[in-house]
């Protein structure tokens, strides 16, 4: 979102892009207008717009991307501090 | 109409069995006609239960008919919301049985879709699924719900419900591949969290198209060749869009309300008296209504002006709203507070505020995870420290004054 700002330089958001085929699903999928086709590649425009929703790395053919995905949202990462990762099930009604 | 008239007041006018001899003179032609459509008890009886009701199901308000197709009837559901859908609506807004608020997954259409008519996907909480289909009017199209257990494309994507391997099954379950010759679904763009489009190709040869974030745009996007515009793919998060999220917000306080009044109680009658009821009462409304004013500020007033507010971190954004309010707190109570217990309120107000604020990240479509607990590993330690000096100044102020 260009007109809404959140943390800076946090994001795990990374791309190789020798490895890029150039399909463009992940400009397609990013909700947030992160990636931008130049040429044949795809090339990040945005950094600081990624929300880490991992829906570009799910959907690139050639694994050209990482990014540890996950939820923003502190009453689950709360949980994941008491409980562990595997036992915080983000319910329904308390998170999103 | 007399006869109608006479027929009834001959029939039920005496539900006690005392009829006179005359009207039961007045009931002979109606007992010797045929029990059929005729006006009885009452109103006119309904039509004959349709053949697509079965025992132990209910036909559900939204299902306009069944349109017969190769894998069996398939519902066909209004493009209109009716007074039980908004009622619905309402109800889960207000966070009221919202996790159960769902359909069923599997098969459904508007208009009168062919095998060439588009297969829209989405998820099976019933507010998405009414928020698509008031977008169909003027398309024959198949929907498919997907079983995202009633959560939303968003967050069901983010929890790996609305997933790739539930999108194969869904398809193979529903044998929706005998009803089309094209192989392209229409999945919301928003669903790529947790769906992979070449994945799905490999599996079961259905090419997935991304559509538009809102369902407001899908006829657009289906009229242009499924095509779309950036202005359909990048998310918003507009004041109505945040305003809505309100009540949500509110309704997960009732159980730290439930432990946060007993203790705002007990720490408010702590005094030179080791424990007064009046004190209690009186000192106890006032941290009350900080915890109120720390709710309005975080819960709803930095949620709704949420890019006006500065800062970045939703828990900078959260105490500066709190602290607006911890100042009206002490302007409320301003004859009755030493600077002691003024500290205190606004040191409580801010932190209650800022703990919702950085709560509210998780509704909102642009917080990262490591941002959020970067932030968090901020905050919490100072909110931690705010509490625990409200309360110590709180007590102190006690045996001060």
């Amino acid at each position: 979102m260009d007109d809404f700002r959140y943390l800076s330089g946090v994001t795990t958001l990374q791309l190789e892009t020798e490895a890029c085929v150039g399909c463009g699903m992940c400009e397609s999928v990013c909700p947030h207008g992160v990636f931008q086709m130049e040429g044949k590649k795809a090339a990040i425009r945005d950094q600081d717009g990624c929300m880490e929703c991992g829906a570009c790395a799910l959907n690139c053919p050639s694994e050209a991307i990482r990014v540890t995905p996950g939820v923003g949202c502190a009453s689950y990462i709360i949980k994941t501090w008491i409980k562990g990762k595997d036992a915080a099930a983000c319910s329904s009604v308390e998170c999103c | 109409m007399n006869d109608v008239t006479r027929q009834k007041n001959g029939c039920c006018a005496c539900e006690d069995g005392s009829c006179s001899t005359q009207n039961q003179t007045a009931l002979q032609p109606f007992v010797t006609s045929h029990a059929s459509d005729e006006v009885c008890c009452g109103s006119a009886p309904g039509p004959q239960s349709s053949r697509h009701e079965k025992p132990g199901y209910r036909l559900l308000d939204f299902v306009d008919t069944f349109i017969d197709t190769s894998v069996g009837p398939v519902p066909r559901v209004k493009t209109r919301l009716e007074r039980s859908d908004r009622v619905g609506t309402l109800t889960a807004r207000l966070g009221i049985k919202r996790d159960q608020y769902k359909i069923a997954p599997g098969l459904y259409c508007v208009g009168t879709p062919d095998q060439d008519s588009p297969v829209l996907v989405t998820a099976n909480y019933k507010l998405t699924f009414d928020s698509l289909r008031r977008e169909l009017t003027a398309l024959n199209a198949w929907i498919l719900v997907v079983d995202t257990r009633g959560i939303n494309v968003w967050c069901a994507a983010g929890k790996a419900l609305f997933s790739t391997r539930e999108v194969v099954h869904r398809v193979q379950q529903t044998r929706l591949k005998e009803l089309i010759r094209h192989n392209r679904l229409i999945l919301p763009q928003l669903a790529a969290t947790g769906v992979s489009a070449y994945r799905v190709k490999k599996e079961i040869g259905c090419k997935l198209l991304w559509g538009p974030i809102q369902a407001e745009d899908i006829q657009q996007f289906v009229a242009g060749g499924c095509n779309a515009e950036k202005s359909m793919r990048r998310l918003t998060f507009t004041l109505p869009q945040r305003v809505v999220l309100v009540p949500v917000e509110l309704s997960h306080l009732s159980k730290p309300t439930a432990w946060m009044l007993p203790a705002v109680f007990l720490l408010s009658g702590i005094g030179t008296n080791l424990f007064s009821l009046s004190d209690a009462w009186s000192r106890g409304l006032m941290l009350i209504t900080a915890y109120i004013a720390g709710i309005l500020a975080g819960a709803v007033a930095a949620p709704v002006l949420l890019p006006w507010v500065p800062g970045r971190a939703f828990a900078l954004k959260g105490a500066l709203t709190g602290g607006v309010a911890g100042l009206a707190v002490i302007a409320i109570f301003r004859n009755d507070l030493i600077w002691l217990e003024d500290g205190a309120l606004l040191l409580f107000t801010m932190m209650i505020s800022s703990y919702l604020t950085m709560n509210f990240t998780g509704s909102t479509p642009v917080t990262s995870p490591s941002g959020v607990e970067k932030e968090m590993r901020r905050a919490i330690p100072l909110q931690a420290a705010a509490a625990l000096i409200a309360a110590a100044a709180w007590v102190t102020a006690a045996f001060a004054g």
